[in-house]
């Protein structure tokens, strides 16, 4: 896996995570309807935003720290499992996810659940094997110190995956937020809303297959 | 198993609810007043499709495996809550109903899914189990939560306070554990419902199960013994903010009925009885800024009555009380409906401007003194009582009973259980259904849902 794929494959798995309600835009529209005011639905997007890049970036630093310490033979069917695991879990409790009771939010409440939204998902988790695929001899002047390794992203690499795949998601969600606010409504939930967590817990398994064979 | 599709009967608005079908059946459970026969309550199964050959007819009933459970209320598992932004679970299914005796404590779980005419039990949750896990007993009021189903308990296994709120898993069913944290001064509990777009809980007042359980105490009565507050709490750290205490010649404050839109911070509190008059009253709360308050806003008067026609515990009065027991408020918040037990009116408010009610509408079936009749059932007894009303707010059903030592003293003669139905004008006004005319053979029928959810069964967190 090089060139172009792995980072539109980073930006696809945002763009996902923004079309999934259960991942922020549904909370950013019911904040705007319950304070009738669309500007509630723009702010809400920083924390949401916020709260998702924490949690992916701490798995992307952990998979990247690992990369330098660890031998990829050891490092890459350890993430393989692990993402076959949780994908496992994720179809047998879909609804194992954190009991948060609240619809007043301020910033730092909102960033605090799209993190634990986005953990309980696994969303970080799902970057591995694209982290493993990236070359890092492709990352520019500083990726010299890890040329050595056969495979893995840079530390440059990783922010960009972090960010890359953050803005995506950002992208999708706002987008979705207002037009759902501003035209469409919600009735649009009762007929779109298909089951993602059935495809999401397959794609992690799929994805845990997949590294073994890159 | 999990659906591919959000559960149909879910909807994100209390408006976009009220488009939802025509109910076809509708859920009663049925109390047997005599336990000693040896005769178990059941759920019984209704026939609401005009189109039926068996319209308006019992068509289905499954006995519960205890004796003397006294079912009273119950509620869906799962409803348009789930719908919620911040623990959103769609895929679920509306397919249990959680079914608590509030005499023994224990609690059925049935399934309506595989014949929705023949609900079977699935599980058992017994007295002991609720006991231990959470220290209460006597389980009352059920509404699906965003995260769990909440339970409202009368009291503790001793029959004392506090009473309170615990929560069971939406899916399996376990009891979770009590929900307060931090009670505050609140001991008496009877019903509760939210806020959920201000992360706000109200609970109600009846009494300890100690105070009901023979009946209604005449001193504890007369000496304003009985609950007569309101609580207001923070849904999501559990913590008690408020008592709205009316004073303690308004004796049981029971039923809630906020408004379904989740914006708006009003509701409605029936109360019982006045010591002061025998009347009975509605009590509006609301937030204005942070401060809530709460105030009359409905008085129903009693009615003067020949000693000779009272029974033996409102002789000395003279009077019919109305007794409010019960009330409904239709999805756009616009009409609230009131049982008047005593008297056996039922009454339509216009409640739009929610601070200046309209009388809009008035039936009376049954009553203590004027006993009026049905066309399908003759004179009756018992009065309208519990009450639920389609999505639509177009039609509503009621039945005749309140509770088993409490029928005794204001009807001695027995309540003979029956469940009729009136037609509500969109604009204001009701009729009475003359044809659809239920009868229940020596048992008594309560708490009413419609397939598919009702007026009472949903909160929904999108206005």
């Amino acid at each position: 896996m090089s060139g172009v794929w792995p980072w539109l494959a980073v930006a696809a798995l945002g763009a996902y995570h923004g079309i999934d309600p259960s991942m922020g835009w549904l909370f950013a529209v019911a904040l705007g309807l319950q304070e009738k005011r669309s500007s509630r639905v723009v702010w809400a997007l920083a924390p949401i935003a916020l709260g998702h890049l924490v949690s992916i970036g701490v798995v992307v630093a952990i998979v990247a720290s690992l990369q330098t310490t660890v031998a990829v033979e050891w490092l890459r069917p350890a993430g393989a499992l692990a993402l076959i695991l949780f994908g496992v879990f994720r179809f047998l409790r879909p609804r194992a996810h954190p009991r948060w009771v609240a619809m007043r939010v301020n910033f730092g409440e909102l960033a605090l659940w799209s993190f634990l939204m986005a953990s309980a998902h696994g969303a970080g988790l799902m970057l591995f094997p694209i982290l493993l695929g990236m070359n890092p001899a492709s990352a520019g002047p500083h990726a010299h110190h890890m040329a050595a390794m056969a495979h893995g992203a840079s530390a440059a690499q990783a922010v960009a995956v972090v960010i890359l795949h953050t803005s995506a998601m950002v992208a999708v969600m706002g987008a979705i937020a207002l037009v759902v606010y501003e035209r469409v409504g919600l009735a649009i939930l009762r007929s779109a809303w298909i089951n993602l967590d059935i495809i999401w817990s397959g794609a992690l398994v799929a994805a845990g297959v997949l590294s073994f064979a890159i | 198993m999990a659906l591919w599709k959000p559960d149909q009967t879910f909807y994100p608005s209390p408006k976009m609810a009220m488009s939802a079908p025509r109910e076809k059946l509708a859920y009663v459970v049925a109390f047997n007043p005599d336990a000693r026969n040896g005769k178990h309550d059941a759920l019984c199964v209704l026939d609401l499709d005009p189109g039926s050959r068996t319209y308006g007819q019992i068509v289905g009933r499954t006995e519960v495996t205890g004796v003397g459970d006294e079912l009273h209320h119950f509620g869906w598992n799962a409803c348009s809550a789930a719908l919620c932004p911040y623990a959103p679970h769609p895929h679920i299914e509306r397919r249990y109903l959680i079914v608590p005796g509030l005499r023994s404590s224990r609690m059925y779980v049935f399934d309506t899914k595989p014949d929705p005419r023949s609900p079977r039990i699935v599980r058992v949750i017994e007295p002991e189990e609720i006991a231990e896990r959470t220290g209460y007993s006597r389980p009352h009021t059920i509404h699906c939560g965003p995260d769990a189903i909440y339970v409202s308990a009368l009291g503790t296994p001793a029959g004392d306070g506090p009473g309170g709120i615990f929560l069971l898993d939406h899916e399996s069913f376990d009891v979770l554990g009590r929900w307060e944290v931090d009670r505050g001064p609140q001991y008496f509990a009877y019903d509760f419902w939210w806020h959920l777009g201000h992360d706000v809980v109200v609970t109600s007042e009846w009494g300890t199960p100690n105070m009901i359980e023979n009946g209604v105490v005449p001193d504890l009565l007369l000496g304003g013994k009985y609950g007569h507050a309101l609580h207001v709490w923070d849904l999501r750290r559990r913590k008690h903010v408020k008592s709205l205490d009316i004073g303690a010649e308004n004796q049981m404050v029971l039923e809630l009925r906020p408004s379904h839109d989740p914006t708006k911070t009003y509701g409605f509190a029936g109360v019982v009885i006045s010591t002061k008059d025998l009347s009975a009253s509605i009590w509006l709360w609301d937030r204005k800024g942070d401060d809530w308050s709460i105030r009359k806003v409905i008085e129903i008067p009693s009615e003067p009555a020949d000693p000779a026609a009272l029974p033996p515990a409102l002789k000395p009065f003279k009077a019919v009380p109305p007794l409010i027991t019960d009330i409904n408020l239709s999805l756009d918040d616009r009409f609230l409906y009131i049982s008047c037990w005593g008297t056996g009116d039922f009454k339509q408010y216009d409640v739009s401007d929610p601070y200046n009610p309209k009388l809009t509408g008035n039936i009376r079936l049954g009553g203590i003194v004027s006993h009026a009749a049905h066309p399908r059932g003759g004179a009756l007894n018992g009065a309208p009582q519990m009450v639920e009303m389609s999505r639509d707010g177009k039609r509503i059903y009621f039945s005749n009973s309140l509770y088993g030592a409490w029928d005794a003293q204001f009807y001695p003669e027995g309540v003979k259980g029956w469940v009729a139905k009136v037609d509500a004008n969109p604009s204001g006004g009701m009729t009475l259904d003359n044809e659809f005319f239920i009868k229940f053979e020596g048992e008594r029928p309560h708490q009413i849902r419609l397939e598919g959810g009702d007026a009472s069964s949903d909160s929904y967190c999108y206005p």
